[in-house]
């Protein structure tokens, strides 16, 4: 189980204290869907930053099964089984999509292939390309999603994973959140997403303002209060 | 190779990935002497007579031949010219793997000073490897200055990678190229450089002829408190294709000077350039440790990706 305590995160803007975070306390139980859902702006991928260490919040605590792990670093908790894939994926010179796989521990080339087939693409041509700019913005997001299901993580952390997908069937999208294994706390406006969550957190400048089913939350277009 | 040293033999194996004598056309030097060379019916090495150096003489549709160039510096104190020009007849399609090592344990500087001309009839075919290294916990420098001059006839393409993968304390690479109608040259050119080591590289390309391109990638990393200038200068005399990306990586305090000049003159000409140098992303960083790498592993991925590929 994933715990907030008390996330408080600040930032400084032109010598004044900004409050992007307040006072935010969630529990995530396990092999759950959760949608953090919200307008841009309101925290949400600083937020998921915070889960995975990226950023570490000004105060609070992130407690995983039982452990605080908010002095961990990034690799450390992706050894603790937590995965992250990037609202605008990061792209490299000279790493090949196989050396990527290779990094997740992947067992072998057929493995990853059947991992990219699952996004959609055709692995053969895919698995000894590079990973760099020469990916459309579709491609990469979906050897993101690849990569993070080859992870088989028992946290999977996605920030907007439906963006640029545009050539690709949206349900397959939908079918790999329904069947991805761990817990997944996905960045999303997308009401077929929210259709699938446990449960939707509605973040409004830095502060959970709702939390429930999508019916319960009823969230207006964009991530606005309904 | 049974007379060769175990330092001998793994800077072979470095640089030329030869694990023994080639069955094939080569030449083997050491300590600025010939240690051997080997023709084919194919291909022909021949000594010079008026100064240290061979001619590599590669008949006309040679096709899918292969020959091995290494040269190696064991000892301080020895300061090697060399000239090496090669003959590569029409229609030949050939690979070249060349470079130099330098072992140098003692306190006095060893130099390689390689000229090398390459001379492409029309329509052919010639890939090029050429690897530098230098090693040796000796206070004596290890320098390696290539020079490379590439005469290009119709229609032949010419294939250049080079690597210095670090330990080489001082470098001046000079390529010039000229090429006529339709002749293609793409060049990579790769190099590491720690401690205070410090590399120049220039390139000039003359662009004469009708259809002509040229392609010069640079991939640079700099470390600790060395240095690196890149020079180029593409020169368009008629219509055709130049151009030019110089991309670097700072570590440390290092230092990257990097001058792209384009001249087009001719108004067919299409030239340009691009140079982008800066420390390693941070979110790149960050990419791969979510993947599970410390700070450390994904910044040697990133380095040795960077230059390999």
């Amino acid at each position: 189980m994933l715990e907030l305590k008390n996330i408080n995160y600040s930032i400084l803007e032109n010598g004044v204290e900004k409050k992007i975070l307040h006072d935010i306390s969630l529990k995530f139980d396990d092999n759950k869907v959760y949608v953090i859902t919200g307008q841009n702006g309101s925290g949400k991928s600083t937020l998921l930053k915070i889960i995975m260490g990226i950023i570490a919040p000004t105060s609070g605590e992130v407690i995983f099964d039982g452990q605080n792990i908010s002095k961990l670093s990034i690799h450390e908790r992706a050894k603790l089984g937590f995965s992250y894939a990037f609202q605008q994926p990061v792209k490299f010179k000279g790493i090949t999509v196989k050396k990527l796989f290779e990094i997740v521990g992947s067992s072998g080339i057929k493995e990853s292939c059947e991992y990219l087939s699952k996004v959609g693409l055709c692995a053969r041509e895919y698995i000894d390309r590079l990973y760099d700019d020469k990916l459309s913005g579709g491609e990469s997001k979906r050897i993101e999603l690849a990569l993070c299901l080859a992870r088989r993580a028992s946290l999977n952390l996605f920030d907007e994973p439906e963006a640029g997908i545009d050539l690709w069937s949206f349900d397959s999208l939908i079918d790999i959140f329904k069947n991805i294994s761990g817990t997944s706390i996905i960045i999303s406006h997308q009401e077929k997403i929210m259709e699938i969550a446990h449960e939707v957190i509605l973040l409004d400048s830095g502060k959970v303002v709702k939390r429930g089913t999508l019916d319960d939350v009823k969230v207006g277009k964009c991530g606005r209060l309904a | 190779m049974n007379k060769l040293s175990q330092i001998e033999k793994e800077l072979l194996i470095q640089v030329a990935e030869l694990h023994k004598i080639p069955s094939g056309a080569y030449s083997l030097r050491k300590n600025g002497e010939s240690m051997g060379l080997g023709s084919t019916k194919d291909i022909e090495i021949v000594p010079k007579k008026d100064k240290s150096g061979i001619d590599i003489f590669v008949k006309p549709n040679t096709k899918g031949k292969s020959m091995h160039l290494p040269v190696i510096i064991t000892e301080g104190g020895v300061d090697d010219l060399v000239y090496n020009d090669f003959y590569i007849g029409e229609n030949s399609d050939v690979t070249i793997i060349a470079g130099c090592g330098i072992h140098n344990s003692s306190c006095n500087d060893s130099r390689h000073n390689g000229i090398h001309s390459f001379h492409l009839e029309k329509n052919t075919k010639v890939m090029y490897y050429e690897k530098h290294l230098g090693e040796g916990e000796g206070s004596g420098k290890k320098i390696l200055n290539p020079t490379t001059q590439i005469y290009q006839k119709q229609n032949s393409i010419m294939k250049m990678e080079t690597l210095q993968i670090g330990g080489v304390s001082d470098s001046v690479r000079l390529t010039e190229a000229t090429l006529e109608d339709g002749a293609k040259l793409i060049i990579k050119e790769n190099v590491l450089t720690t401690d205070r080591q410090t590399v120049k590289t220039s390139f000039k390309v003359w662009l004469k002829g009708k259809s002509s391109s040229a392609d010069v990638i640079s991939h640079s990393v700099a470390k600790d408190k060395s240095k690196q200038i890149f020079e180029s200068n593409i020169i368009g005399e008629n219509a055709c294709l130049g151009h030019v990306e110089c991309d670097g990586i700072l570590l440390d305090k290092g230092r990257i000077v990097s001058t792209p000049k384009v001249d087009a003159r001719s108004s067919q000409a299409e030239l340009s350039h691009e140079a982008a140098i800066g420390k390693i992303a941070g979110e790149q960083l960050t990419k791969l440790m979510t993947l599970g790498l410390t700070e450390a592993e994904a910044t040697e991925l990133i380095i040795n990706s960077f230059l390999i590929n």
